[in-house]
């Protein structure tokens, strides 16, 4: 795949020269678009923070309504070890649930996309037992594992295994007829279609899933922190706000939505990496159709 | 000897007889090493015919055989293409080429010890039908006709004692065509597979084929055939003269009389 970006680049490279001379100022200005396009998302964010922080100390609004910014900042450096401690344990968790997740998301989407039989009989039971609110589930998971690290693991699993099985199974269950026809006259077995044909081909969705599915798994595992665990981010936030330390509750959902824009960034460089094809074969197969 | 033999044939899609009848009786012979062309009436029933040669497709009533042998299941040597190349576009035109080694025996248990060798086969064929200097890309760097001869190679590859093309070179314009056929053919006298091809254009049949067998509207049924007799290798120009002008006229015959037929039938 790394082959494939490089051929990539060298195939752009003529054109864009070709156009050198007389787009020369059009260049540029694509590029400093590229630029503002890049740090847009930063000036976004400290605007947010810097209107907060205004409004806060403008309405004089309490601290354990609403504090400001530069309030929640010192008080996530002050128990900074704690902070780092649960986040690490939170995003353990999470890995850990996701990763379970992972495995039986991509066993269990090819068992559905590739057998009818599987998918007429296990689809509506697993779209039945997905419908359940899994913070409904928590307690049931208390009962059977304990207040700790188990539920939540077992909460970010549940919640996120779904949307993977789902996008692996589409993937599979769509190959074209006429290529399924062109192996089978081959010779070729079903887990021969699935393995050369199928599961590349559900790389794409399976990966738009983990986006999806990671993003899941942290709220499965926070959820599950503040109602059954006695530590993580959830654990803290929880912890915080019964204290009234209100800053500190803040500073845990901070640290939260920068571990879910990390994972987030994670998934989506592994789908560019792994399935660059994808997008191209899409603008190609669109060209030849129009 | 026949290589393929139909045996009044007919395939019912659907279940209990309800389905639309697409083939009826249908009786037709190949010889080994023959090229064979189908035309018809849209609809009719030739993909079906497809399906049901290669096994892909279990007749409702009547036998297929195929070298000799009952069709029960899908054949396992047969080289397809379609009018959509479905190349693979995680591969690059070489690895898409390759696939059916990683499938067919014995190719796909030699195919690592020997791998240069297969390589240069490949490539050979890409370079047959014009594609030398490709085999790194990826299809979509490729043209339309640039991935249907690639998808053509595809088929080649394992030396598939039998082809199966249906409509191949339906979305190509008329010159790239032009040069399919003539790659097409080239590949064929070297290599003499038996060819079952299905194509609305009957200067495609006259140019490719031996023979000539016209279906009639669904549900399918041979009602004409005719044998070509030009001498081969057969060039463009051929197409053009008298005596190949006179066979297309005449096989527009019998499609016209085929698709009046469908009218009076229904009406
Ligand atoms: N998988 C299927 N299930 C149900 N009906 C089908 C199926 N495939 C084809 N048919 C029907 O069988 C008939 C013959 O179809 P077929 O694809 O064999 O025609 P064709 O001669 O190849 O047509 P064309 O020239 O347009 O490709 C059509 O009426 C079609 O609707
Ligand atoms: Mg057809």
């Amino acid at each position: 795949m790394l082959k494939s970006h490089r051929r990539r680049d060298s195939h752009m490279d003529p054109s864009e020269a070709i156009g050198k001379p007389s787009a020369k100022p059009r260049r540029r200005s694509r590029l400093s678009r590229r630029a503002v396009r890049s740090v847009l998302p930063w000036i976004v964010i400290i605007a947010i923070f810097v209107l907060w922080e205004i409004a806060v100390r403008a309405f004089e609004i309490e601290q354990f309504v609403l504090p400001a910014p530069t309030a929640i900042f010192a008080a996530g450096w002050e128990w900074r070890a704690e902070m780092l401690d649960n986040a690490w344990q939170t995003l353990m968790t999470t890995v850990v649930g996701f990763s379970f997740a992972v495995i039986f998301g991509l066993i269990g989407g090819v068992l559905f996309g590739s057998s009818t039989l599987i998918y007429d009989g296990f689809y509506p039971a697993l779209v039945g037992f997905n419908s359940i609110p899994k913070v409904a589930v928590i307690p049931i998971l208390v009962i059977w594992f304990g207040i700790g690290t188990v539920p939540a693991i077992v909460t970010a699993f549940l919640i996120s295994f779904f949307p993977i099985l789902v996008n692996v199974a589409a993937g599979i269950a769509t190959v074209e007829p006429e290529l399924k026809d062109v192996l089978r006259a081959l010779g070729a077995k079903r887990w021969q279609i699935v393995q050369k044909v199928g599961l590349p081909r559900s790389m794409p969705y399976f990966f738009a899933s983990l986006k999806v599915a990671i993003t899941f798994a942290f709220v499965g595992s926070i959820v599950a922190e503040t109602v059954a665990a006695n530590k993580g981010i959830g654990n803290l936030m929880l912890v915080a706000s019964s204290r009234f330390e209100v800053p500190l509750a803040f500073a845990g959902l901070l640290v939260t939505s920068i571990m879910g824009i990390g994972m987030y960034l994670v998934a989506e460089f592994m789908e560019r990496r792994t399935t660059g094809w994808a997008t191209r074969g899409v603008d190609a197969m669109g060209a030849l159709r129009g | 000897m026949n290589f393929v033999e139909l045996n009044r044939v007919s395939v019912r899609y659907g279940e209990d007889g309800e389905g639309t009848l697409a083939l009826e009786d249908a009786t037709l012979a190949v010889a080994a090493g023959e090229f064979v062309a189908v035309v018809g009436p849209s609809g009719c029933g030739k993909s079906t015919l497809m399906k049901a040669v290669t096994g892909l497709w279990p007749p409702t009533a009547g036998t297929v055989a195929v070298n000799g042998q009952e069709v029960a299941g899908p054949l396992s040597i047969v080289g397809m293409a379609f009018q959509n190349p479905t190349l693979l576009p995680w591969r690059n035109t070489l690895d898409n080429v390759m696939l059916p080694l990683e499938i067919v025996q014995p190719h796909c248990s030699r195919l690592r010890r020997e791998q240069s060798a297969y390589i240069a086969k490949a490539r050979d064929l890409l370079a047959l039908v014009g594609l030398k200097g490709f085999e790194d890309r990826f299809p979509w760097e490729l043209s339309g006709g640039m991935q249907q001869r690639a998808s053509l190679c595809r088929a080649l590859i394992h030396d598939p004692s039998l082809l199966m093309l249906d409509e191949p070179f339906a979305a190509l314009d008329m010159f790239t065509r032009e040069e399919l056929w003539i790659a097409l053919q080239d590949v064929w006298l070297a290599r003499r597979p038996t060819v079952i091809l299905v194509t609305h254009d009957l200067r495609e049949a006259v140019f490719l084929a031996d023979r000539v067998l016209v279906m009639s509207a669904r549900p399918g049924r041979v009602i004409a055939e005719r044998t070509i007799n030009l001498e081969r290798p057969r060039r463009l120009d051929t197409t053009y003269e008298p005596s190949s002008v006179a066979i297309i006229h005449e096989l527009r015959e019998h499609i016209g009389a085929a698709r009046s037929g469908d009218g009076a039938e229904r009406g």
